[in-house]
């Protein structure tokens, strides 16, 4: 549904965005990752037409964003950073007027307001003025306004900023209840929203792509966790650390009491084998208890931090190589 | 050209949504009633002073009230149509809101004729509650009311051309304080060329003569509909638009 390729945007001064390639399929969520000022909203506002790109092409629904802007416009829904809603019209005013100027034919236009009114849970204020209207509500309201056209392509920058917890959920429920039917591509750097949220990943850190892919793929580490419980006294870390570490491809193992009589085992393999049948084995030989076994999988917070860090960044840029494997 | 409509409308409804059209209708009110308050006062008390020295002197209420009042009204429009272009793209700048309007699926000239229409519309409607005045005029006298069309329709196109330049300069900001003080001074620069036609006739100031805004409408307020000044108020406000269509590109390049 989104095509991306060597897409750059820059100013007289500086790179915003460097050579940024991904795609995304139809009916995908995805997270745009990265620190404040990473490019995040310039390649959104490339992908939008609002600005054209320096260099690279991008195509959404087949349409290139450069050549064929209007039809590019008419496939997606756009919510800005700061919802572009206008203090002095009433709600349903507004979605009317923007109904209008999204191509929604008159007869339709009421209809259409107030169910994307419906949708994003501001009904209620439909007679109200927006510049009366807390935070919250301005920012479903534009929601609303993204979605009147019902567009192939959703692009929300920062959708979830300033809201409640409660509307955090809603909202978290509502964007993904409109996956499926539109492709939705958000950037935030709320890492919890990532993880409720998204089904892939793109990391961005100054104007370039540090990682992308699937949330699981780029979290899955290789390797193995396990809980155990001993039935008779209390072991010693190194005694339950030794089985495991005399296995074949094992390169690490770490034990520590993780409370309640539990034991948490850490174990890092070399390959990205699976390795959970043969350690479910050892630790039923043993006669231990298990608790829990799990594929390792790393923190999102950790693979963030160590891709937007200034040292990851100087790391990634001097072994290129590195970075095409992933 | 359903869009165009859509934009006018939303930017004429703004207008009346927010204060400033209200106070530019009362002042515009006014002032314009303070004018021909005493426009007619003069023109009365002549007539009586004819009328005692018993000379029959021709009086005509065009030329001594009409004539004079839409002259200054002209001059106003210098003060006022700053105060109404300067929110027309600063205000969508500083807002945001101009990410939706360049994201939609609009062209660049609907969204700029729309707002220009919309702020001519809002031109309109304070000439039209001026008019209230002339009622009385019709009521106890026997003003021709030609001329006076084609006055009210030079103060038109002369304020749809000073609005378009406005809108130009509203569309490179995004401080609406910013854009009205420079709109003013470029407006009253171009008032002020007028006086280069008291000085030595050579190029330059032949071509500055020309140049002046307020200078072509006198003919309108004569009652004479005149192609070359029409012609000059339509081709101000075509590159009044042209310049902001450019700006609006440039608005995209830079972000």
């Amino acid at each position: 549904m989104i095509q991306v390729e060597g897409l750059t945007k820059r100013y007289a001064r500086n790179v915003a965005v460097d050579h940024v390639s991904f795609s995304v399929e139809k009916g995908q969520i995805v997270g745009f990752l990265g620190p404040n000022g990473a490019g995040k909203t310039t390649t959104m506002r490339m992908l939008t037409c609002f600005m054209p790109p320096t260099e690279g092409t991008a195509t959404i629904a087949g349409f290139d964003v450069v050549k064929q802007p209007l039809e590019v416009k008419k496939r997606i829904g756009y919510l800005p950073e700061t919802p572009p809603v206008y203090p002095e019209m009433e709600v349903g005013e507004y979605l009317q007027f923007v109904a209008r100027i999204k191509g929604i034919p008159e007869k339709e236009v009421l209809q259409r307001s107030q169910e994307a009114a419906a949708r994003c849970f501001v009904k209620d204020v439909y007679n109200k003025l927006i510049g009366k209207l807390s935070k919250g509500y301005r920012q479903r309201v534009g929601l609303a306004q993204a979605i009147i056209h019902n567009p192939d392509v959703l692009i929300l920058d920062e959708p979830t900023s300033g809201f409640d917890p409660k509307q955090i959920i809603e909202t978290r429920d509502l964007i993904k209840s409109l996956a499926g039917d539109h492709t939705i591509v958000l950037s935030t750097h709320i890492l919890q929203e990532v993880e409720a949220m998204c089904e892939s990943l793109v990391i961005i850190n100054k104007g370039k792509i540090a990682k992308s892919g699937t949330v699981e793929d780029l979290t899955r580490r290789n390797g193995a966790v396990l809980e155990v419980s001993i039935p008779n006294g209390a072991p010693e870390a190194s005694a339950l650390s030794a089985p495991f570490s005399s296995l074949a491809g094992v390169s690490a193992v770490h034990a520590e009491p993780s409370g309640h009589g539990l034991w948490r085992i850490d174990v890092d393999t070399t390959a990205a084998a699976d390795m959970r049948p043969q350690l479910a084995q050892i630790v039923l030989a043993k006669g231990w208890n298990l608790h829990r076994l799990d594929s390792a999988s790393l923190a999102l917070h950790e693979l963030f931090l160590s891709l937007t860090s200034p040292v990851a960044a100087v790391q990634s840029e001097q072994t290129p190589s590195e970075e095409n494997e992933q | 050209m359903r869009n165009v409509i859509t934009i006018a409308r939303k930017e004429l409804n703004t207008y009346f949504q927010s204060p400033i059209a209200y106070i530019l209708i009362a002042a515009f009110a006014a002032m314009f009633g303070y004018f021909f308050w005493s426009l007619v006062y003069f023109f009365v008390r002549a007539s009586t002073q004819a009328q005692m020295t018993g000379r029959a002197m021709p009086m005509n209420l065009n030329e001594l009230v009409i004539r004079n009042l839409l002259g200054n009204c002209g001059v106003l429009c210098l003060f006022m149509i700053p105060m109404l272009s300067m929110r027309l793209f600063a205000e969508e700048k500083s807002r945001g809101t101009i990410e939706l309007l360049l994201t939609s699926p609009l062209k660049d000239w609907e969204i700029l004729l729309g707002k220009w229409i919309g702020a001519v519309g809002m031109y309109a409607s304070l000439l039209l509650f001026s008019s209230i005045n002339l009622i009385f005029l019709f009521a106890y006298g026997k003003p021709d009311w030609k001329p006076l069309a084609i006055g009210y329709l030079g103060l038109l196109l002369q304020a749809a051309a000073m609005l378009a330049l406005g809108m130009f300069i509203s569309s490179v900001t995004q401080n609406q304080i910013v854009a009205a003080v420079m709109t003013f001074f470029l407006l009253l620069l171009l008032w002020v060329f007028e006086w280069m036609s008291n000085m030595d006739q050579n190029r330059v100031t032949e071509i500055l003569t020309y140049i002046s805004l307020l200078r072509h409408n006198e003919s309108f307020i004569k009652g004479v509909l005149d192609m070359k000044d029409t012609l000059y108020y339509l081709s101000v406000s075509f590159l009044g638009l042209f310049l902001t269509a450019r700006s609006l590109e440039s608005v995209r390049y830079r972000g």
